[in-house]
């Protein structure tokens, strides 16, 4: 059996997402700033995908910038917003401990610049607290970037709160929206959203197009410059086919969020059911306020990426925060982030189901998960030292689950 | 290219010499659990000091696993004097090569049977040169 259980990384793209590109390869290949037939159409067709995405976030097309995807528009989102509240002199940005790398990176930059970074919490269930936002929010704040739901376990945010207190505050709020888009109902008017990234290939779109949504008003700060296109703001002629993707798979996605969140949250159960009999075992990251798609376990004892190198041998395709796996020397800064100490966040495991994700796999899954933690429990000195007791053990012998 | 070579995908998935031996003549772990990799090499050693039997245990990464495999194929039936000499360039050698960020896997593979190796001169009283016996060296990887 072969399941692809990594969704988080990035979807297949779908048949219809295809069929709907292909024409914008051979047919209309136009360059939409090209004043002749076959470029104007080109042009007509970017604003109607454009037209598309505003009216599912519930934004103006105007607001609407196509970007390379989620980096991108983190990039620019925090960038345009950090430039903005400096002429002002207002060089405090709050976000949180488990942000992606495109957010916590660009801020570091920015620190390294003179600006003042506030890291909040995310505890051990992996959920901001939005008064810690209201408490941190500072006369000099420019900006306040929460992702909507994480990336590694999944836990989804109070966004449309801390929007709220952002508004009151009239502090700028942007949030990574990309592992949310496809599971969570999003309406940036609705939520206080003032800038907000999403990237295609998440919900089997294209890899390598993405949108910045950017409430009218603010200004935007051009990460790449260039031509004129994206009204000034972006660089670059526009990749159609992936922007005529990304808008079909989107409207696709958000149309079936409800019907897929009430098949999947069944296999959720499922597969953290499965998982919980493993001895020594914990869900990281809230039990309910997480997407659908993901499930998120730490074994002891062993170390995660010869656990998921051992699954892929069974045809399993999932991924791990480990050290090794993480390409860093740490684990996980997620996981870290929600207080799993380091020997046990060496020992993690993401799965994140696709919506034609089936009982069977998940059955499937959870054996040979099972079947390799045992296997590698047994030669591991580490689990040795915890079954003797010459270590302490960091979890209970039956998982916990709030 | 893969992340590994295919000889170290075999040990990582056929590992050589896995087991506890009880009643080992020397014994050596290296490691913590904080890094993610633990190494324990066990030894059985004859009265001509040559290794006649040798098991791992390894917490940690594919790399890790096939490192302690491929190290122990190489000291089996060795003499210790022989067996001392093995670098962690030779195991990285022996497993067409390592990663970059990996090669740590396969230094710890030679601490392990150098500690092992130790283990077993302490437990003989046999008199040995501490100077070929360097600290293991400290995890700068883990900043600990």
């Amino acid at each position: 059996m072969f399941v692809y259980a990594d969704n988080a990384a990035t979807t297949a793209v779908s048949k219809k997402v295809v069929d709907a590109m292909l024409p914008y390869f051979t047919e209309v290949y136009g360059n939409p700033s090209s004043l002749y037939s076959v470029g104007q159409k080109a042009k007509e067709v970017l604003e109607e995908a454009r037209e598309k995405v505003a009216k599912i976030l519930g934004a103006k097309p105007r607001e609407i910038y196509f970007t390379s995807g989620g980096s991108e528009a983190d990039n620019q989102a925090i960038i345009s917003a950090a430039r903005a509240g400096a002429k002002k002199g207002k060089k405090h940005i709050i976000s949180s401990k488990f942000e992606h790398h495109a957010v916590l990176h660009t801020l570091e930059a920015l620190e390294k610049e003179g600006f003042e970074i506030t890291l909040v919490d995310v505890h051990s269930n992996g959920v901001v607290d939005p008064k810690e936002i209201e408490d941190a929010i500072r006369e000099d704040t420019a900006l306040v970037t929460i992702m909507y739901a994480n990336n590694e376990i999944g836990t989804i945010q109070p966004i449309a709160e801390i929007g709220k207190i952002c508004r009151e505050k009239k502090v700028w709020f942007h949030t990574d929206a990309v592992q949310a888009i496809s599971h969570v109902h999003i309406n940036v008017e609705e939520q206080n959203i003032d800038m907000l990234s999403i990237s295609a290939h998440k919900f089997h779109g294209p890899k390598g197009v993405g949108v910045l949504y950017a409430k009218g008003g603010i200004p935007l700060t051009n990460v790449i410059n260039g031509g004129a296109q994206e009204r000034g703001k972006r660089a670059g002629t526009e990749n159609l086919a992936g922007i005529v993707g990304l808008a079909v798979a989107l409207e696709d996605a958000v149309a079936h969020i409800d019907e897929n969140n009430e098949k999947l949250s069944k296999l959720q159960d499922r597969l953290i059911e499965g998982l919980s009999k493993i001895p020594y075992s914990e869900l990281n990251g809230d039990r309910h306020a997480r997407v659908t798609s993901n499930v998120n376990f730490c074994f002891e004892g062993i170390e995660g990426e010869s656990l998921l190198l051992l699954l892929d041998d069974k045809g399993v395709a999932v991924s791990s925060g480990s050290a090794c796996t993480s390409g860093s020397l740490d684990p996980s800064h997620v996981l870290l982030a929600i207080g799993r100490p380091h020997e046990v966040a060496h020992g993690s495991l993401r799965i994140s189901l696709g919506e034609d994700a089936t009982e069977e796999q998940v059955d499937y899954i959870v054996n040979a998960v099972t079947e390799v933690v045992e296997y590698l429990r047994g030669f591991s000195p580490f689990w040795g030292d915890l079954v003797s007791g010459k270590r302490p053990h960091v979890f209970e012998e039956h998982a916990q689950i709030a | 290219m893969a992340l590994y070579s295919e000889k170290v995908m075999d040990h990582f998935r056929n590992p050589r010499n896995v087991g506890v031996i009880e009643d080992a003549d020397g014994v050596g772990e290296v490691g913590n659990p904080v890094c993610g990799d633990i190494m324990k090499i066990y030894l059985k050693i004859n009265d001509e000091q040559v290794i006649d039997d040798v098991k791992f245990e390894t917490f940690g990464c594919g790399s890790a696993i096939a490192s302690s495999s491929m190290a122990t194929e190489l000291i089996k039936g060795k003499p210790l004097d022989e067996a001392l000499q093995l670098t962690n360039k030779a195991v990285t050698e022996a497993l067409d090569g390592l990663p970059p960020h990996k090669l740590h896997c396969s230094v710890l593979a030679e601490e392990a049977i150098k500690s092992a190796v130790k283990n077993y001169y302490d437990n003989n009283g046999i008199e040995y040169d501490p100077a070929d016996f360097p600290e293991e060296h400290d995890c700068e990887a883990c900043h600990l």
